[in-house]
């Protein structure tokens, strides 16, 4: 790290500067949830279906509550701490899943694009036209509305969102890879299409749409939680921060923390991701990595 | 000439993809004839619409019978009341314009604003606190965003209602929480547009003859500015109609997101479809209407696109 801030001062650029206050925030709270997202239904005081009807609407700790819900339970006396911790998982589960699939799908189909000429390049393209023209929460209703709903097909119609920007960053970066000398050598040696995309071209292209998946995260989020709070995504036994938002609209003017407490977490999530991928897009360009 | 030709080839394009996806998601869910007329149909009603839709031809044949159908205007029938799916759309859609466009009318009053006031102020105070605002105001979720003002100003101060479409003030929260969005979105490009044009020759050269800097402002910066901000018209579009999905559910305002979202849940497909039909046309509509602007903000295309040479 030292050394390539001398580096850049020895080339007459501006230092890298550290990161600010805010992006740590951003980056601790990430990595909290994350870390909640991967151990955190194992951390969960009680099950986050267990109901305790003596127990209903109990306020948070700080609010009236005891430590016994620390973050007060719900209509139905589920403790909210630990439908959260399900919750987070949940959200974070199906956010990376299908900010993962989006970027291999769109990827993929970028690399086609600029591999096949001609018809398929067109179609492509035109889908990508397409995708980027309507609003993705009117066709992820239109296709909930079609096909029904599962987890499964939920994550995977969130992949949907956004595979357009990968698929156009891809062949763009594809085709001005080809032009450069190290792919037609590559191709000179014998190696099939499918190598020299992946182990040649990838790695190359693998910043930008890095980049590209720090945009795409919040916005999956965003969407998940929308569909969840309208009642169309995560179906219940299962909840997500979206559903538990929607959950708690009822109790807005009697117990206000079922709705605060999710909807605070979702807001900073989405707001430290882009945050932290400003900050990532800012090296980045720094660095000439485009 | 050839632009508005190639434009609206585009235009076509899209909507014959629109279209194809309701064909294939419709294929997807199961027997079309099944979902739109639902398990109650008498088997003679299943029969006739199989026959009407060809459901019983080759898929090729059923593809084109339902690009004629649909291209004919006829949209099928709402499974819920019984009536014209076209007509239960069309009726929703002026009560969804009236918080669409006020919001989309204030948040360029402040979105605009905030973005030239921060882009002459770079890296001041007022600066970071405004692109702060707006990364907040892009990211939080608009139904959190909504609950919280109905937080505030229906349950604590109790000055506003809460839901419903019975006062005009019953717009006023639905339209901000439209409108914050969109704010927070038109001001981070309006600062990068302005930061951009401030950088230019001639935005010096004007200054150096002794233009008064309010006057280099408003007659050379802003108008150039204000070409690459017309390119996000149909984003802000697409932005207000997803926005005013979640915003009416929020506060049962009942225009056409409030239907959609009934609609979906009641697995009502020939209206899912023709809103689906309408957001598209929407979306085509106000890209066309960007390019045309863009085309008169930019003398240098208009003259490329008319003259050819000349």
């Amino acid at each position: 790290m030292s050394d390539a801030v001398k580096q850049e001062e020895q080339l007459g650029m501006e230092p890298r500067r550290l990161p600010s206050a805010s992006i740590c925030c951003a980056i601790g709270w990430l990595g909290l949830l994350l870390a909640l997202g991967l151990f955190g239904r194992w951390l969960a005081p009680y099950d986050h279906t267990a109901i305790d009807l003596l127990d209903r609407l109990a306020p948070p700790v700080g609010f009236g509550g005891s430590f016994a819900h620390p973050l007060g339970t719900d209509e139905l006396g589920r403790d909210l701490l630990s439908r959260l911790l399900v919750s987070i998982q949940m959200s974070v589960l199906i956010a990376c899943g299908a900010t993962l699939l989006g970027a291999i799908l769109g990827t993929l189909l970028g690399f086609l694009a600029a591999h096949v000429k001609g018809a398929v390049e067109q179609a492509i393209l035109a889908l990508v036209d397409f995708q980027a023209t309507m609003p993705f929460l009117i066709l992820a209703l239109a296709i909930l509305a079609f096909i029904g709903n599962s987890l499964v097909i939920f994550m995977g119609l969130l992949a949907l969102h956004g595979w357009e920007r990968y698929a156009r960053i891809a062949r763009g970066l594809a085709l001005s890879a080809n032009t450069q000398g190290y792919a037609g050598a590559v191709w000179q040696l014998g190696a099939s299409p499918a190598r020299i995309y992946l182990v040649h071209i990838l790695p190359n292209v693998m910043a930008t749409l890095i980049v590209s998946m720090t945009i795409a995260f919040p916005e999956i989020v965003l969407v998940e939680s929308g569909l969840s709070f309208l009642g169309l995504g995560v179906q219940p036994p299962a909840t997500s921060l979206g559903s538990m938002v929607g959950n708690g609209r009822d109790y807005l003017a009697t117990a206000p923390w079922i709705l605060i407490i999710p909807a605070a977490t979702i807001s900073l999530m989405a707001l430290s991701v882009s945050l932290v991928g400003d900050w990532l897009r800012d090296r980045f360009e720094r660095t000439g990595l485009r | 000439m050839m632009f508005v030709v190639v434009r609206l080839a585009r235009a076509l394009l899209t909507i014959l993809i629109v279209v194809s996806f309701a064909f294939v998601v419709l294929r997807l869910s199961g027997d079309p004839a099944l979902a739109i007329l639902t398990n109650e149909a008498p088997p003679e009603a299943l029969l006739a619409f199989r026959q009407s839709w060809g459901l019983d031809q080759p898929v090729l044949v059923q593809y084109l019978t339902y690009l004629r159908t649909i291209l004919s205007g006829d949209l099928g029938v709402s499974m819920r009341d019984g009536r014209d799916a076209f007509t239960v759309v069309a009726e929703r859609i002026p009560i969804t314009l009236a918080i669409t466009i006020p919001a989309l009318v204030i948040s360029i009053a402040i979105g605009v604003t905030a973005g030239i006031c921060a882009a002459f102020n770079p890296n001041s105070r007022l600066d970071r606190g405004i692109m702060l605002a707006a990364v907040a105001g892009f990211t939080v979720p608009s139904f959190v965003l909504g609950l919280l003002l109905v937080l505030v100003f229906s349950v604590w101060l109790g000055i506003l209602p809460s839901g419903g479409a019975q006062h005009w003030t019953n717009a006023i929260l639905p339209i901000v929480t439209l409108g914050v969005g969109s704010a927070a979105t038109l001001a981070r490009y309006t600062r990068a547009a302005l930061l951009e044009v401030l950088d230019r020759p001639y935005v010096r050269t004007a200054s150096a003859k002794g233009v008064p800097w309010r006057l280099t402002i408003l007659s050379h910066a802003l108008p150039n500015a204000a070409i690459p901000m017309v390119t996000i018209l149909g984003f802000l579009v697409g932005q207000l109609i997803a926005g005013a999905v979640v915003v009416e559910n929020v506060f049962s305002w009942p225009g056409v997101g409030r239907l959609l979202v009934a609609s979906v849940a009641s697995r009502d497909l020939a209206v899912v479809q023709c809103l689906l039909f309408f957001v598209a046309a929407t979306m085509i509509a106000a890209n066309i209407v960007a390019d045309i602007l863009y085309s008169l903000f930019d003398p240098r295309l208009r003259a490329s696109t008319h003259g050819g040479g000349a």
